[in-house]
């Protein structure tokens, strides 16, 4: 204890837990900025999860029946109900956003700024397409259904409530999302993680690697999505 | 061991540039010198504390001297215990421990020139400040604030007839929505800058328990406020948009109200997900600061670090799968109670681990009865106590004719109020010659201790009583009962007084703080003779940066006290071991 320990004799376990707890930086190569995000999407998972498990216990407890999905989703095509068309087009620009994405990091890596800059405004564009189809629904839902937060015409006042609290929360993830991309983008096309501007409020200089942070709370968006998809559109 | 030879690591990132204050606003308003915000944390949190210290005066004098006082009325005394439990749980302790101590210990502790984020950091105050403020306006609402009690359990925290159901309950809400927010800014910081950012040598099984309880317990507020925030969000809805979340269908004056299909049981669940992790948010760094503090003041390396560490760490784990033991006369389904007094139990092993490698590192210490030591002292024994009574109530057949009886009061005001305060105070006066340069009256301090240490076990042990014999809390008189003898009013009054004594001493302390400041003997340089890096800083007290031209290196752990091979009582983490006077090895 009163030196450095040497790592020769070491079981692989002991190893392990010295190598978590080495000095300086326990994820070597890790900018602070990504284990921050890191660290914050684990808190922000917590808040997703209490939200559907909340949604999943009142769904569950239910006292009046709960709408069925396959028809208050529905769109109407050419006379005919069609399930689940309006949310399969928005996971699909959702998920592909997420492809974008990581290409928009992958050119960050090679600092190809014109590339990353590009990928980026694609990657806002497709989230902010996604926000506005959600508009969209939500004003289907609002005008056309008559489904309120607190009641609507086909039974338990929860399914209203529960539906868009969580997706308006996750609505709003994606708009900040959308506004960071673009603050991200637009900096990066001006070059000023190449000629190293300083930041406007923290005075530091920013790097590329705030494309791969950015992305990070992108992909995330996007799987939690994933989940809300599933428990609303699927149960 | 001084042939020995010390590797350490090259520097693994270059120097942090720091945000250099260029006006007095930017120095001390608007911050971002992790010192500086946690002096302002503090001092928010002392204030709003010290409104809920009066609350707790108004409160007992009211169930000290039934129908004497005009001025507090049923709504009035709800009022009282609600605010009272809300702002000394979150927004005096959490804050404190974590955004003042944490702010001022991790980046001093961990040999870091700031935090890893001083904006977010700087924002991280500014936006606990407006909760703050949040929460006093809700004072000034017509209606008043809520009077829903500390839990703001539903349906009754929202329905007309509740206390501040009007105006109160929402600002409550946002307030608390506010604070998860600008903690989240501050937890971040705490946490990477702890994981990323720490000085050549400094592994983490170097680090202080300061560090560590303060390091954990982010981690446990990162994951369990988030539940506090849902909670929030649902019944500012209910509240605001007639929702249903937490509403089952109830009579109102009389009327079935148009809602139907919530559960209320919803809400405890996530608000104790929440507030179980709470205690021990309040908790692990108390513990953390009492570690160091003892090694120091006893001059004898913490006995078991190692253990001290993993015993932080299950504590955390297990403080999340503990919850409804809070919950055992909710209605939830009975077997739940035998599995969640199941977990309650197992935290006795490693808290108890924690209170004999205490004991054990005072046994044949070189004991400096100074007046963070006895504070130190009366924590130990503050938290054995209130953890006994815990076993009490964590088995459900004992703690179900227990539940809501002053005896409840009695144990989590020991355990979490009382206990962490002490270690406050303790830490107060170990630390306040780094922070000022001055050093703290002893004399005052000895009194506030003593007065404060007595008055507590004389204000909490008679309560325990009162709720064996059934005198319910939340009351706002008992009246006459056929279970509740007559002597039950006098010991009623008995605490009420040793309540007003205890608070003088208080008042006591705060003039201390404020003419010590000012006026205050001054500190030699590390006047306890300490090995933490917070005191081996260029500047005394650290100046911007912490540690002027270079950042230092560790060699060692935090607890040389006392070491036989050693020439000196104490060898500082930072000193190369070539420079370490050592004793002649006897042959």
């Amino acid at each position: 204890m009163t030196s450095s320990t040497t790592t020769e004799n070491m079981t692989g376990l002991q190893s392990a837990a010295a190598d978590w707890a080495s000095d300086q930086r326990t994820f070597k190569n890790v900018p602070w900025g990504k284990a921050m995000m890191w660290i914050f999407l684990l808190s922000d998972t917590f808040i997703f999860a209490c939200f559907l498990i909340g949604y999943m216990a009142l769904r569950i407890g239910a006292t009046e029946p709960w709408p069925a999905s396959s028809e208050i989703f529905a769109l109407s095509m050419g006379g005919q109900p069609v399930p689940l068309l309006l949310i399969a087009i928005m996971t699909f620009i959702l998920i592909t956003s997420s492809g974008t994405m990581v290409m928009a990091v992958n050119f960050g890596y090679r600092k190809d700024r014109k590339k990353t800059a590009l990928l980026l405004l694609i990657t806002a564009l497709l989230g902010a397409s996604f926000v506005g189809m959600q508009a969209f629904e939500w004003t289907k839902l609002i005008v056309e259904e008559g489904v309120r937060p607190w009641s609507n015409p086909f039974g338990a006042a929860q399914f209203g409530s529960t539906f868009f609290m969580i997706t308006g929360f996750h609505g709003v993830h994606v708009s900040v999302g959308v506004l960071f991309l673009l603050i991200v983008g637009r900096k990066v096309w001006r070059g000023e993680y190449d000629n190293q501007t300083r930041g406007f409020f923290t005075s530091r200089k920013g790097n590329y690697e705030i494309v791969e942070t950015m992305g990070l709370y992108w992909h995330f968006v996007d799987l939690v999505w994933v989940f809300i998809f599933a428990f609303f559109y699927l149960w | 061991m001084a042939s020995e030879t010390v590797v350490i690591p090259p520097a693994e990132l270059p120097e942090v540039e720091l945000y250099h204050a260029k006006s007095w606003i930017t120095k001390y308003v608007f911050s971002q010198d992790a010192k500086v915000i946690a002096i302002q944390y503090s001092g928010t949190a002392v204030l709003i504390g010290l409104v809920g210290l009066v609350l707790s005066w108004l409160m007992r004098l009211q169930l000290g001297f039934p129908e004497t006082f005009s001025f507090i009325d049923e709504s009035e005394y709800l009022q009282y215990v609600t605010l009272h439990g809300m702002i000394m749980v979150v927004y005096l302790l959490t804050a404190l421990f974590l955004g003042g101590f944490g702010n001022y210990m991790i980046p001093l502790m961990v040999g870091a020139r700031d935090m890893v984020f001083p904006y977010a950091n700087m924002l991280s105050f500014w936006i606990y400040l407006l909760s703050v403020l949040i929460l006093v306006a809700s004072f000034f609402v017509p209606g008043g604030p809520t009077g829903a009690g500390w839990t703001l359990y539903p349906p009754q925290a929202i329905t007309s007839g509740t206390p501040g159901s009007d105006g109160g309950i929402i600002l409550m809400l946002v307030s608390l929505v506010f604070f998860i927010i600008g903690f989240t800014m501050g937890g971040l910081n705490y946490a990477v800058t702890v994981l990323q950012a720490r000085a050549r040598g400094m592994t983490l099984m170097m680090m202080p328990l300061t560090v560590w309880g303060i390091f954990v317990a982010t981690i446990l507020a990162l994951f369990a406020f988030p539940a506090l925030l849902v909670a929030s969000i649902m019944m500012l809805f209910d509240r605001i948009l007639d929702t249903s979340f937490f509403i089952p269908m109830i009579y109102e004056m009389g009327e079935v109200i148009p809602r139907e299909g919530g559960s209320p049981v919803l809400f405890q669940h996530l608000f104790w997900f929440f507030g179980h992790p709470e205690v021990y948010i309040v908790a692990l760094p108390a513990f953390g600061i009492v570690s160091d503090v003892i090694s120091t003041h006893a001059r004898k390396a913490i006995f078991g670090y190692r253990m001290m560490v993993w015993a932080i760490i299950a504590i955390g784990g297990l403080s999340f799968i503990v919850w409804a033991h809070h919950m055992y006369v909710s209605g939830m389904n009975p077997y739940f109670g035998f599995f969640f007094a199941t977990t309650t139990l197992i935290i006795a092993i490693p808290t108890a681990l924690k209170l004999y490698n205490w004991t054990l590192t005072l046994w044949k210490g070189n004991i400096h009865m100074t007046v963070p030591m006895l504070w130190c002292i009366a924590f130990i024994v503050t938290f054995l106590n209130g953890g006994v009574t815990g076993l009490f109530l964590g088995n459900v057949s004992v703690d179900v004719p227990l539940s809501d009886t002053m005896f409840v009061v009695a144990h989590f005001h020991m355990v979490m109020g009382v206990a962490p305060i002490f270690v406050i105070f303790a830490a107060i006066y170990h630390w306040f010659p780094l922070a000022t340069g001055k050093m703290l009256n002893n004399a005052m301090g000895q009194f506030h201790f003593w007065v404060t240490f007595v008055g507590a076990y004389l204000i909490y042990f008679p309560m325990h009583y009162l709720g064996f014999v059934g005198v319910p809390r939340r009351y706002y008189e008992i009246g006459e009962t056929t279970f509740v003898p007559p002597s039950a009013a006098d010991l009623n009054a008995f605490i009420t007084i040793m309540v007003l004594i205890v608070g003088f001493a208080q008042v006591v302390f705060i003039y201390n703080l404020l003419t010590s400041i000012f006026s205050g003997k001054k500190s030699e340089v590390n006047p306890w003779k300490a090995t933490t890096l917070e005191w081996q800083t260029s500047e005394f007290p650290p100046g911007h940066g912490n540690f002027g031209d270079e950042l230092p290196v560790v060699y060692r752990w935090a607890y040389e006290y006392g070491a036989p091979e050693n020439v000196d009582d104490y060898v500082p983490q930072n000193i190369h071991p070539d420079k370490v006077a050592r004793k002649p090895i006897a042959e």
